[in-house]
């Protein structure tokens, strides 16, 4: 009956989350039902190593704590992956746990589902975890991120996954005699191989749909582990974060106009984010100042400010905030425009937003401002590149054509803060940068706006 | 080869046609450029200062022609000018050639090749010479300094210690170069600003500036080629009037810019409109020299009549000779840009360039007016193709039949079912279940909070701990060994998962 219960609040929790007016309700709802499961588990169900128990906790406690308290807003990303890697882990562990312990011995049929339910579980584990350390890493800038383009690699992704089969069924006829652990051990290599090389081959600018894919993933695993443990719970919870993960997944990609079969079965991003594209550009891009910038400002009706993820590497949220705050008390009607794939993660530029105290009702999504654009008379695009490129619209070769952008080309001036002319992650040039109602000004985000914010004060 | 200008001798002329500044971009094209001394007098530009620029300055008109192979001014040719001119010279200026069948037949019979500035049409690319729109911009706001000056009150509305001053009303027909400029410049000194225009086009030009557009409850487009406005329907014109009736009543200044290319001015104001206007009202009448909008107003003179006040003026433009001159002096100059193609100081008329074949009206010895008619109009060419419909989702056309997938699903179920235990059965439709409920609910998440979404399901997915709590009790070391990383783990997980979504749902404030 408890689990019962704490089944129904964690989906209230997630149905709470939909909403910033229900969110942090939401949340605290999810921080019930974990309680309730948890209290259920320990009291009824644990017998004995108490010390060990609590005591782990106690730990982990502090350590997540920690994390969660020290963690910049700008980090999220990396956060959140290497907190699903050790969803990851502790899935592998688990599935071996119960595989080593024998508890409850089935026979036939059911040894046999049991067996393939261990084996699952175990291989979603690895890949989640490998996958989500590779995924860390290259958020946290430790590895490129370019995608890493191994020759015939959808051969190796191939090759990987018939061994991870061939594996299983050793395991299972195995397994049928007692042993099994050894095929177990090798299927678990193959699964953090298979995993690296997954995450590895993405480029930086499809991370959000690698990060989503994998926290759908560690749902996955813990869907597993349910039914190897014939635990109602952690099937329905497993399930909630699997569909969820994979729902954030498939909103990312149409975002980008990618097929999503393609990413739940990884190795995506084919031959599209390498190499230019044949399209010229004519006009020069024209350069302002940060003084003109600020004048265009004051002057204006409507101000539309679209971050992407240079807003996050100059830290500069806060100052776009403060801009903002400035316009708004001169009676500057100031906006946000967000894409659905700005930055590292599904809903980054919102959380950055946040924590830079903008109030979350004049930030809004893209299909909802794009038809304002024409009533805008600046917009100030922050570190973007991709999601502002005409291009996707209007050159049907290029390799992001299809993909929904934010239209600020329609607005009477568009200024773009960039530190180059260097293009964006899919190496597609923006004719954006060239229209005629657009200025470039160049430097760091940060110092500019900095100087835009000095520049309407004084 | 030599441009010549000539001193302007119609009287009350002040512009010129080129500009000490316009004479240094010509001389960079490979011409030479002379001026009749003190052409620039009127307009403020002193000899000295185009001799500055390297303009040589003559004092004979005489030799200026004899020696000139371009010879540019403002107004078309006096009699003692066009005796001057010799065969094949090139002459630019303004001709009014819908009206000048006579001069136009004297240039083709001289062998004179003569360009009319204002027969350039009206298309983007020869905006840049188009004196037209340059002159207009210079009349319509030299029309509302002349309304302010024949006006007795202000224009902008003021609340002061001695008493309240109600803002003047303007009355603009006709929502041209002219009109728009008039607008801006009314509207800038503080004015109630209403517009009236048959092309529906320029509602949005005219509301861009702040103005009210005055709606006529009639369909009709009166766009016509060009970017002109053309005759309208009796109904229409009935509509019209009446509307201008009810507004003469009303306002205080009316600016009419309405003309039809080669046709007379349409009468748009009748003596009982002026009748019904206010003690000390303007009317400034910019289309006097075409006859004219208001029935009363008579050509270059101001005229009270009803109190009104009614401005007829022709020389708008050169009311203003500097501004005028200036802008005039550039229009040529993109003009001669456009036509010396190798900048060697050799003119080129080149009948493929549709601007150049539009100005020019006489070439060896034949009349080439009018060209034919240009492509381009400025009215928005409603568009008939649907644009393509980018946003479809590809995901969706790439699924195929969903019937397909159903019966294979169903059959997978049924296969399932035969094989597999009844607790087996009883947990996966458990899991079946939860992935609808789980896609139920997610769908409708805000994007904004994507993060804290990914943040909580990590926390929640931590319910792996369950499945390490049922096995830390085990007595196998090894299995408790596990067991406990696998609760340290998702501990830090669980903890931190939720502490962060907090923390950042913390942040999500209005």
């Amino acid at each position: 009956m408890a689990y019962i219960a704490a089944t129904i609040l964690f989906i209230l929790a997630l149905g709470g989350l939909s909403k910033q007016e229900s969110a942090r309700r939401g949340n605290v709802l999810g921080m019930i039902g974990m309680g309730i499961a948890l209290l259920v588990t320990i009291v009824g169900l644990v017998t004995r190593n108490f010390e060990l128990l609590i005591g782990t906790m106690v730990v982990g406690g502090l350590i997540g704590f920690t994390l969660a308290k020290k963690v910049e807003m700008t980090q999220m990303p990396e956060l959140v992956a290497i907190l699903h890697s050790l969803v990851g882990l502790a899935a592998m562990f688990v599935g071996y746990a119960n595989f080593l312990s024998h508890a409850t011995e089935y026979i036939g049929i059911e040894k046999t589902i049991h067996d393939i339910e261990t084996y699952i579980g175990i291989l979603i584990g690895a890949l989640t975890f490998s996958g989500s350390v590779v995924a860390y890493l290259k958020l946290s800038g430790k590895w490129g991120g370019k995608p890493l383009l191994l020759p015939a690699r959808h051969w190796l992704n191939l090759g990987l996954l018939i061994l991870a089969v061939y594996f299983g069924f050793a395991f299972v006829n195995e397994a049928a005699l007692g042993g099994g652990i050894q095929p177990l051990m090798l299927m678990t290599f193959v699964a953090l191989l298979f995993g690296i090389h997954m995450v590895a081959a993405i480029g930086g600018a499809d991370m959000p749909v690698v990060v989503s894919m994998l926290n759908s993933y560690s749902g996955w695993a813990a869907a597993a582990l349910g039914f190897m443990l014939s635990n109602d719970l952690l099937i329905v919870i497993g399930a909630l974060v699997g569909s969820s993960g994979a729902i954030l997944s498939y909103i990312m990609c149409r975002a980008m106009n990618r097929n999503f079969i393609s990413v739940i079965a990884g190795g995506f991003g084919t031959g599209t984010s390498s190499g230019g594209s044949g399209i010229t550009i004519e006009g020069e891009a024209i350069a302002t100042s940060a003084e003109e910038l600020a004048a265009q400002l004051v002057s204006a009706k409507e101000v539309m400010i679209i971050p992407g993820y240079g807003m996050a590497v100059a830290q500069a949220q806060h100052m776009v905030s403060d801009i903002a705050k400035l316009l708004r008390k001169k009676k500057v009607n100031v906006r946000f425009g967000i894409h659905p794939v700005a930055g590292r993660m599904p809903g980054h530029m919102n959380v950055l937003l946040a924590e830079a105290k903008v109030p979350y009702d004049i930030v809004f999504e893209m299909d909802e401002i794009n038809q304002d654009f024409p009533n805008i008379d600046v917009s100030i695009v922050i570190g973007a590149n991709d999601i502002v490129n005409p291009a996707a619209q209007e050159v049907p070769d290029s390799p992001i054509a299809g993909m929904p952008v934010l239209e600020p080309w329609n607005g009477k001036t568009t200024v773009v803060l960039k530190r180059g002319m260097a293009t964006g992650y899919a190496g597609v040039e923006n004719p954006l940068f060239y229209k005629e109602n657009t200025r470039m000004l160049f430097g760091d985000a940060r110092e500019s706006l900095e100087a835009v914010f000095r520049a309407i004060g004084s | 080869m030599r441009i010549g200008i000539p001193k302007e001798n119609f009287k009350g002329e002040r512009r010129v046609a080129t500009t000490p500044d316009a004479a240094k971009e010509l001389q960079k094209l490979g011409y030479e450029v002379s001026i009749e001394s003190g052409a620039g007098d009127a307009a403020k530009f002193r000899d000295s200062a185009y001799q500055d620029a390297g303009v040589e300055v003559t004092t004979s008109k005489q030799k200026l022609f004899e020696d000139s192979d371009i010879i540019l001014k403002v107004r078309e040719p006096d009699g003692d000018e066009l005796q001057m001119l010799r065969e094949g010279q090139v002459f630019i200026s303004f001709l009014t050639p819908a009206q000048n069948a006579e001069l136009l037949a004297t240039f083709a019979e001289k062998n004179v090749t003569a360009l009319s500035v204002e027969s350039i049409p009206r298309i983007s690319r020869a905006q840049k010479m188009d004196a037209l729109s340059s002159m207009a911009n210079i009349a319509g706001y030299r029309a509302i300094v002349e309304a302010a000056q024949h006006f007795g009150r202000f224009f902008t509305g003021q609340i002061t210690a001695a008493g309240k001053i109600p803002p003047a009303k303007v009355l603009v027909i006709g929502a041209g170069v002219a009109g728009l400029a008039a607008i801006g410049a009314a509207k800038s000194m503080g004015a109630i600003v209403r517009a009236f225009d048959t092309r529906p086009e320029v509602k949005e030009q005219v509301e861009s500036m702040d103005a009210d557009f005055l709606m006529l409850d009639f369909e009709e487009e009166g766009s016509g080629s060009g970017g002109y406005a053309k005759v309208m329907s009796e109904e229409f014109i009935k509509a019209e009037m009446a509307l201008f009736a009810e507004q003469a009543e009303e306002v205080d200044i009316i600016i009419t810019t309405a003309l039809i290319p080669g046709k007379p001015a349409p009468e748009l104001i009748t003596e009982d409109m002026v009748k019904s206007m206010r003690e000390g009202s303007v009317i400034v009448d910019l289309a006097a020299a075409m006859g004219g909008n208001c029935k009363l107003s008579e050509p270059d003179k101001v005229v009270v009549k009803h109190g009104v006040s009614i401005i007829g003026y022709t020389d708008l433009p050169s009311r203003l000779p500097t501004q005028s001159s200036q802008l005039y002096a550039t229009n040529l100059r993109h003009l001669l840009n456009d036509m010396t193609p190798e900048k060697d100081g050799v003119i080129q008329i080149d009948f493929e360039d549709e601007a150049i074949r539009g100005a020019t009206v006489t070439k060896d010895r034949e009349v080439t007016f009018p060209p034919p008619a240009p492509k381009l109009s400025a009215a928005p060419v409603k568009k008939d193709e649907p644009k393509e419909d980018i946003k479809t989702n590809p995901a969706e056309e790439e699924k195929g039949s969903p019937w397909l997938s159903y019966v294979l699903g169903g059959a997978a179920f049924l296969g399932l079912g035969l094989v597999a235990p009844a607790s087996f059965v009883a947990h996966f439709t458990v899991f079946v279940l939860a992935c609808f409920v789980g896609y139920m609910v997610i769908w409708n998440v805000s994007p904004a909070l994507h993060t804290p979404l990914m943040s909580v399901t990590n926390a929640i997915s931590s319910i792996i701990i369950i499945g390490a709590l049922l096995q830390i009790s085990a007595p196998d070391p090894w299995v408790m060994g596990l067991s406990g990383l696998a609760v340290l783990i998702t501990s830090i997980n669980i903890f931190g998962g939720f502490a962060v979504t907090q923390r950042m749902l913390d942040m999500f404030k209005k």
